[in-house]
């Protein structure tokens, strides 16, 4: 049990994909201008990281392992991703389509997310068991899902905001996220 | 059988990879088929957005046509008769940016217009009332033709027709009911040195 | 009595005292009033006298034109000498429809009076009354009071409220009038509860910075069953949603209205308006309005004629031009300045101040927001003002919407403590009307969608029918083609058959002539007819000619000349035409 809320905790907060291991900045920076999108966006990528994390165990311990192919770990967990998100895909745009046009081409880029590979790559790498592997991928997911809300609605409040002119747009988000990994560094040596 | 295939290193990579190509191949083909989508209700919301001028400035005969373009990826500020507010909502709706309107397409008017037919001059061709898209111009062959000020869109598509050229656009007069109030300075326009602007 | 504290709302110094040295006096009757015809919230009232007819004071000027509407009123006898668009008091400069009086000094009542057996009147013979008198709210909204006091049988009132907070400093209008008029303002009370069906709880609010008014009312209030409750002041404690707040620890939702909740609300001054409808049957000529302000040597309340000019009121209070900073039509907080005096003063006006430089000094330029939330603090609808602020400088207007921009009451608690000088309620206004603007936008374009589509629709059924026409035609043309060919293919095709053939159908043709000729009578009265049209339009061609002969060029003549030829030429020929029926017909007769 302990150690369930030990992983949760390091990959929600003190290992954050986002801010401390700097995976996965392609969605943080461009599905951030609305609250409703930002929602939207992590509610898909928490979804992805979970399942791929579960079914890249399943392909590398019954089929990598077995085979001595572990060399080949990029390209099968690749392939099980873009297989994931091509599910997610048509799933959201069956039950949302407003999502799925608000989205837009951030949905099929999850596939190229390098925090859905990260996690894959390293459950693989570090031997976890299945349980442990869903749960470093869920809570990868929640802790993407944290920081792109945060993240987001600082982002609404900059948008109506009074920003000198060079500092519009990308770079105050660039500024506020810099800001924001600085605060996340206060977690490390947590556990 | 698998330490089999494990011996020969290459044939079992392309085994693996073929087979779980294979594999999840198969499932997304069922699952396209299970989530099989019909329609694009983006269009609809798109023209909700739209003026419904039909006046055809945006390049299309109407608003609808433009509106299924704009799903298909053509640029949104083509519209004058809707104005920046309108590219404002359609770029929210996308969540792209919302750029200026095009000039080349019109320019957005200050005020607006509606349709006025001198009937001094009117011959009663029933031109203008086929060009009317709205149905807002009362009349008959040979018979007098008036505009419906109030059904007018300012859509200008009658004044081309007429053959006596006997139709005005008039600008429509601001009354107290329609007046709002306007826009107070923002506090962005000062700077240290304005603190004490000469009036 | 128990009473709740809204949350928020400031103190601003009260200057109340300057105004309250003296009794309430009265002008000397101007020369000129103009009465706009829209007072008051609702349709505006449509005139029912003549330019230049005379009137008495009191007579009807203008009849209430819908169910939302109040009537005007003649505030002193005179001769109506312009029914035309004037300046008036509005922010937006425009003119206004108005009735203009020259008052012909001997101020001559019309005779009027209440109704005797008032207490035992029934509540629509009071509301008709009430109506007739053109009584308006005269807190400062001006809503149609026999509307307000009609809430329907749905929503049954179980509390009268009666506001006597003027809560705005300077004002000091209802506090004079209660000190001077508090029975008649009691029989007001008793009025308005037998209107709405003796509702269980009658409460009067008042401040407690009124000491005066409130000894004054207290005892008659004693065993009277209506409740005097004051509380501590505050600003804004007299709008009618605070008010309620305040007395009964009860809310309105967003949106509603008092009678929802089962309370109606209101004004002093507009009870002891409505006790002199009933009672002496007098309509809604004047109103208690303070004149007030350093830049004013006299400051008192008046008595003042509906339609009095501004200006009026300032030359007989000593005013100082030089001296003033602005004029305001209301009070500090939600008065809005004149750009001009001569303005008339309307039903819904409280005040005029005429502040000094040092009093209310010119605006300060506003200064960036610093996020400081002391307007959140003030606020008394507990609403978001500076995200109010944010959203509405982004144009924002899904969020604004979404902070419930709509409840604001526009009080101007926010924009009096915000530190850097910024115009909230200005910011609010203008976005609240673009908002509106867009709505009506909507309702437009969805109506011009509807009948673009009804358009649509029709032309393709027009296409439709055309097309199946098309089609019948050719499938007539084909079969009777067909027949055609049939028949040739049944006689024996030779040179003279076809002749015979061809003299067939000459023959059939004639006859379906002869069978669809008319008869000589109708062919002579068909003849006669064509003569007269010829003979009209010769005379017709040569009257224009006639005009025309000094005001045209020559080839314009000309052709003027050949028409009228023209014209001679058809009549001569439907002459002949009828001349040579007769003769054939005649003929054969003899024959």
């Amino acid at each position: 049990m302990q150690e369930f809320a030990v992983i949760l905790v390091s990959s929600i907060l003190i290992n954050n994909f986002v801010l401390v291991q700097f995976l996965g900045l392609c969605p943080f920076m461009g599905v951030s201008t609305k609250l409703e999108s930002a929602i939207g966006m992590s509610a898909a990528t928490t979804f992805v990281l979970t399942l791929t994390a579960m079914a890249s165990y399943v392909v590398d311990v019954l089929v990598l392992m077995p085979l001595g192919l572990i060399y080949l770990r990029t390209i099968a967990f690749i392939l099980v991703i873009a297989a994931v998100v091509q599910f997610t895909k048509m799933f959201i745009e069956k039950s949302s389509p407003l999502l799925y046009r608000v989205l837009g081409v951030f949905l099929p880029l999850i596939t190229t997310n390098c925090a859905v590979l990260g996690v894959a790559l390293q459950n693989a790498s570090k031997d976890l068991n299945f349980m442990q592997s869903s749960l470093y991928g869920f809570g990868a997911g929640a802790g993407f899902s944290l920081v792109l809300i945060f993240f987001s609605a600082m982002r609404e409040r900059l948008a109506a905001a009074d920003i000198p002119a060079p500092f519009e747009g990308a770079a105050i988000a660039m500024i506020t996220a810099g800001l924001m990994s600085l605060a996340f560094m206060g977690f490390s040596g947590l556990v | 059988m698998i330490e089999t295939i494990a011996q020969y290193p290459i044939i079992a990579a392309l085994i693996a990879l073929v087979g779980l190509g294979i594999l999840f191949g198969a499932l997304l083909g069922f699952a396209a088929e299970k989530f099989k989508v019909e329609g694009d209700p983006i269009v609809e919301q798109l023209d909700e957005l739209l003026p419904q001028t039909q006046c055809g400035q945006c390049g299309f005969p109407g608003c609808r046509p433009y509106a299924e373009s704009i799903a298909n990826g053509d640029a949104i500020n083509k519209c004058p008769p809707g104005g920046q507010a309108t590219i404002n909502a359609i770029a929210n709706l996308l969540d792209v940016p919302a750029p200026e309107l095009d000039a080349e397409h019109g320019e957005e008017a200050d005020v607006k217009t509606v349709a006025y037919i001198r009937e001094d001059e009117c011959i009663g061709c029933t031109k203008c009332i086929q060009a009317c898209p709205v149905d807002a111009i009362l009349g008959a062959a040979k018979l007098m033709h008036t505009v419906i000020a109030d059904e007018c869109t300012g859509c200008d598509l009658c004044v081309e027709p007429c053959p006596v050229d006997c139709i005005d656009m008039l600008p429509v007069k601001e009354t107290m009911k329609e007046w709002h109030w306007p826009a107070p300075p923002t506090t962005a326009d000062l700077i240290a040195s304005d603190l004490r602007p000469q009036l | 009595m128990k009473t709740w504290v809204t949350p928020g709302g400031v103190h601003p110094p009260e200057n109340k005292h300057q105004s309250l040295t003296l009794p309430i006096g009265s002008l000397p009757l101007p020369e000129k009033l103009l009465i706009p015809l829209s007072q008051h919230i609702g349709t505006a009232a449509k005139p029912c006298v003549e330019l230049g007819s005379n009137v008495l004071k009191g007579q009807k000027i203008a009849e209430a034109a819908g169910p939302v509407s109040v009537p005007m009123h003649a505030p002193t006898s005179g001769t109506i000498t312009a029914i035309e668009h004037r300046p008036i008091a509005h922010s937006s400069g425009m003119l206004a429809p108005c009735i203009e009086i020259t008052s012909d000094g001997r101020d001559q009542w019309q005779p009027h009076q209440g109704i005797d057996d008032y207490r035992h009147a029934s509540a629509s013979t009071l509301l008709a009354a009430i109506a007739e008198a053109g009584i308006a709210g005269m807190g400062g909204a001006g809503f149609p009071s026999a509307v307000k006091l009609n809430p329907g049988r749905k929503r049954p009132i179980n509390t009268l409220i009666v506001n006597a907070t003027e809560c705005e400093p300077y004002i000091t209008a209802d506090d004079s009038a209660i000190r001077e008029r508090a029975a008649e303002i009691i029989e007001g009370i008793g009025i308005l509860s037998q209107i709405l069906g003796h509702p269980e709880n009658i409460l009067i609010g008042i401040e407690d910075n009124k000491p005066e008014a409130i000894a004054a009312l207290e005892p008659l209030v004693k065993d009277s069953g209506i409740s005097l409750v004051s509380f501590p002041t505050k600003y804004p404690s007299g709008g009618e949603k605070q008010l309620i707040y305040i007395l009964t620890g009860e809310e309105i939702p967003s949106g509603g209205l008092p009678a929802d909740i089962g309370m109606v609300c209101v004004n002093i001054g507009t009870t002891y308006a409505i006790k002199r409808a009933i009672v002496e049957g007098e309509p809604l000529i004047s109103r208690v309005t303070t004149m007030t302000g350093e830049a004013c040597g006299i400051n008192r309340n008046y008595e003042t004629l509906i339609g009095t000019m501004v200006s009026h009121m300032l030359e007989h209070s000593q005013f100082d031009e030089e001296r003033c900073s602005r004029l305001v039509m209301g009070g500090p907080m939600m008065g809005f300045s004149l750009t001009s005096a001569d303005v008339p003063i309307v039903k819904t006006t409280n005040c005029i101040l005429a502040p000094s430089h040092q009093e209310i000094p010119d605006d300060e330029p506003a200064q960036p927001c610093i996020r400081c939330g002391l307007c959140a603090e003030a606020c008394p609808v507990s609403l978001l003002p500076q995200q109010l602020f944010w959203y509405s400088q982004a144009g924002d207007q899904e969020r604004l919407e979404a902070h419930n921009l709509f409840d604001c009451i526009e009080c101007g608690a926010c924009s009096y403590v915000c530190p850097s000088n910024i115009p909230l309620v200005q910011h609010y206004r203008h976005s609240k009307g673009e908002i509106q603007k867009a709505r009506a936008e909507k309702v437009k374009s969805d109506h011009a969608r509807q009948r673009f589509e009804f358009h649509q629709q029709r032309m393709e059924q027009a296409e439709r029918d055309k097309e199946a026409k098309r089609a019948a035609r050719r499938e007539a043309a084909e079969k009777a083609k067909a027949t055609a060919a049939a028949k040739k293919s049944d006689a024996p095709s030779d040179n003279k058959t076809d002749a015979g053939s061809a003299a067939d159908i000459i023959a059939a043709a004639q006859a379906r002539a002869a069978a669809r000729k008319v008869s000589p009578e109708q062919q002579q009265a068909k003849f006669e007819r064509s003569i007269a049209g010829a003979e009209m339009r010769l005379q017709m061609a040569e009257e224009k000619l006639a005009e025309a002969d000094d005001t045209q060029t020559d080839e314009q003549r000309n052709i003027l000349v050949a028409a009228v030829e023209a014209a001679r030429q058809k009549l001569e020929q439907a002459r002949g035409r009828l001349a040579e029926h007769l003769k054939q017909h005649n003929g054969e007769q003899v024959d």
